[in-house]
């Protein structure tokens, strides 16, 4: 009895601590992005987004300037992915375990100034999700080293997830800039842009902001005739090739 | 150079698509074939998601074989009297076959079983053309005639009711054994995703006796006609057909499939049938490669959404 209570006061200690941290929010993030929509047409094979930020410190002016750490997380739409794990059964080679992966981002990318763990301390990373491993997978991947690891290892591989820990860049000690590729593979929808700003391994200030990718002109014409008009759609296919096995075959036709 | 799928949301290099469209359709032309069974694998080795792959490979197939049909039949060598019938059985193959693939998805597994029934199948039926064919050859190398009719050997089948005359075709058979032919290649090709020609052309010739070159004719004209209506389906079902990806499929398909057709007539047909026999073998023992040895990257990732 003695030992829950002591657990429950414990337990109420530690949610209110952060109210007793002292505000290190004294800055000020300004962003501005290239462009809010990336658009996909006929040509499109991928492109990249500028980010510039400022710093803005509130305080009063020191003879020492602050040092500035940066992370940007970038989060494409959710999806749900299968990992699948190829074992050897009766000497053939086929997918044998799975795991599955619920609210993954389908792109994410991961920009920062410095490897995170050099940010400060150890638990900086998990707490503020600052990384390719902890940014958006749920926890479940990090628990499973071989199946998360894969998922990590095949979505680089095809250049969905991305990390680089020398892609910001420092224009003055508080302007930075950064570049996202955005490969022309990326799923289509919102994409969700995270810039936390730490220093000395505290965060100073955080901001959210967001870009879209969205088809245009044709691609945006054909996508929403499949999803909508089915039926037509594939009558209409069906017709095209007719069309084109009977002109052809009016064309190439030699007596 | 490169173009963007709006369906499949990936851009793709179009000289590459148009060249497997003009490879394919050629193969395709020249053996009376769909070719999906070599489309398939080959778009998504390229990096097209399968389920657009699989759902897109039928247009494809449909315009290439509309070319052909066109060129057959003014050849007379389009039996559509057995063609009809054949797709009477053909239609309720499909749907039993697209039953038995949504079973074995749920039960897993499908991957597997969709790679040992290529396995089988293909090496079987490879391997019975070229044995067939290479003696056909012989043969005539040793100035025999080739004796591919031989009246008065009559199959158990023959015994049948509701005998018909395939004037084109040349035999009078009853209809049911073809419309088992048609049921089976319809469950088979729905269930391993592809048209069926290549199981059409040797049951037409080896089973019912019919020529060659109209069993290519008609099997053309049955690809022709199941795989516009797999087009429609997926459209409907899957939502999956990249239409940019078809037609630059479809305009390499019809003039590949225009010179393999004349290639194909211009060649006799045992010789026709041991290339044919070697190129199903071919599939056959890749696909067994595949299954035997170690694959460099042990896990895949798929999206459940289905793209």
């Amino acid at each position: 009895m003695k030992l829950r209570k002591a657990a429950a006061f414990a337990a109420l200690f530690l949610m209110l601590a952060p109210s007793f941290a002292p505000l290190a929010r004294a800055e000020r993030l300004v962003t501005s992005l290239s462009t809010h929509r990336v658009l996909i047409s006929s040509n499109f094979t991928g492109t990249s987004l500028v980010l510039f930020a400022a710093i803005e410190e509130s305080d009063a002016p020191r003879d020492k300037p602050k040092k500035y750490d940066i992370a940007i997380t970038v989060r494409g739409p959710a999806a749900t992915f299968v990992t699948r794990k190829k074992d050897r059964i009766l000497g053939l080679w086929v997918n044998y375990e799975s795991r599955r992966y619920p609210e993954t981002p389908s792109y994410l990318a991961v920009l920062t100034n410095r490897a995170p763990s050099e940010f400060g301390p150890l638990d900086l990373q998990a707490k503020y999700k600052i990384g390719l491993a902890y940014a958006a997978l749920p926890p479940t991947i990090l628990a499973d080293e071989e199946f998360g690891q894969a998922l990590l290892r095949v979505k680089k591989a095809e250049g969905l997830f991305y990390e680089e820990t020398n892609a910001v860049t420092f224009l003055t000690p508080t302007l930075f800039r950064a570049t996202v590729p955005i490969p022309g593979t990326a799923p289509t929808g919102s994409y969700e842009i995270d810039v936390h700003v730490f220093s000395n391994g505290v965060l100073a200030a955080q901001q959210t902001t967001a870009i879209e990718v969205v088809k245009t002109g044709f691609e945006a014409f054909v996508a929403h005739s499949a999803r909508e008009a089915r039926l037509d759609y594939g009558l209409g296919v069906a017709f095209l090739a007719f069309i084109v096995g009977t002109l052809a075959g009016l064309i190439f036709r030699r007596n | 150079m490169s173009i963007y799928l709006p369906i499949a949301e990936l851009p793709v290099n179009i000289l590459l698509i148009f060249g497997l469209g003009i490879a394919v359709g050629f193969i395709s032309g020249m053996f009376g074939v769909g070719g999906g069974f070599l489309m398939t694998p080959m778009l998504i080795l390229v990096g097209i998601p399968p389920a657009v792959a699989v759902a897109s490979v039928p247009s494809h197939i449909a315009a290439s074989s509309i070319t052909s049909v066109l060129s057959y039949w003014r050849k007379k060598l389009v039996d559509s009297g057995l063609g009809l019938v054949l797709l009477s059985g053909g239609m309720l193959g499909t749907a039993a076959g697209v039953w038995i693939f949504s079973l074995l998805r749920r039960l897993g597994q499908l991957d597997l079983i969709i790679n040992l029934s290529y396995i089988v199948l293909l090496s079987a039926i490879g391997a019975l053309m070229i044995v067939e064919s290479v003696r056909a050859l012989l043969r005539s190398m040793h100035g025999q005639q080739p004796v591919l009719r031989r009246p008065g050997t009559h199959a158990w089948f023959h015994g049948l009711p509701l005998k018909f005359r395939f004037r084109q075709s040349r035999i009078y058979v009853s209809a049911i054994p073809v419309t088992v032919i048609g049921f089976g290649v319809g469950l088979l090709g729905a269930l391993m995703g592809i048209g069926g020609g290549f199981l059409l052309v040797p049951a037409l010739i080896y089973l019912l006796r019919v020529p060659t070159a109209v069993a290519v004719g008609t099997a053309q004209f049955l690809t022709l006609f199941t795989m516009l209506a797999a087009t429609i389906l997926h459209a409907v079902e899957n939502r999956s057909v990249d239409v940019v990806l078809a037609f630059t499929l479809m305009i390499g398909g019809v003039i590949g499939a225009q010179s393999g057709a004349r290639a194909g007539q211009a060649i006799r047909a045992e010789q026709l049938r041991f290339l044919l026999g070697i190129l199903i073998f071919a599939v056959a023992a890749r696909v067994g490669i595949d299954l035997l040895t170690k694959p460099l990257e042990l896990f895949s990732v798929i999206s459940e959404a289905g793209g």
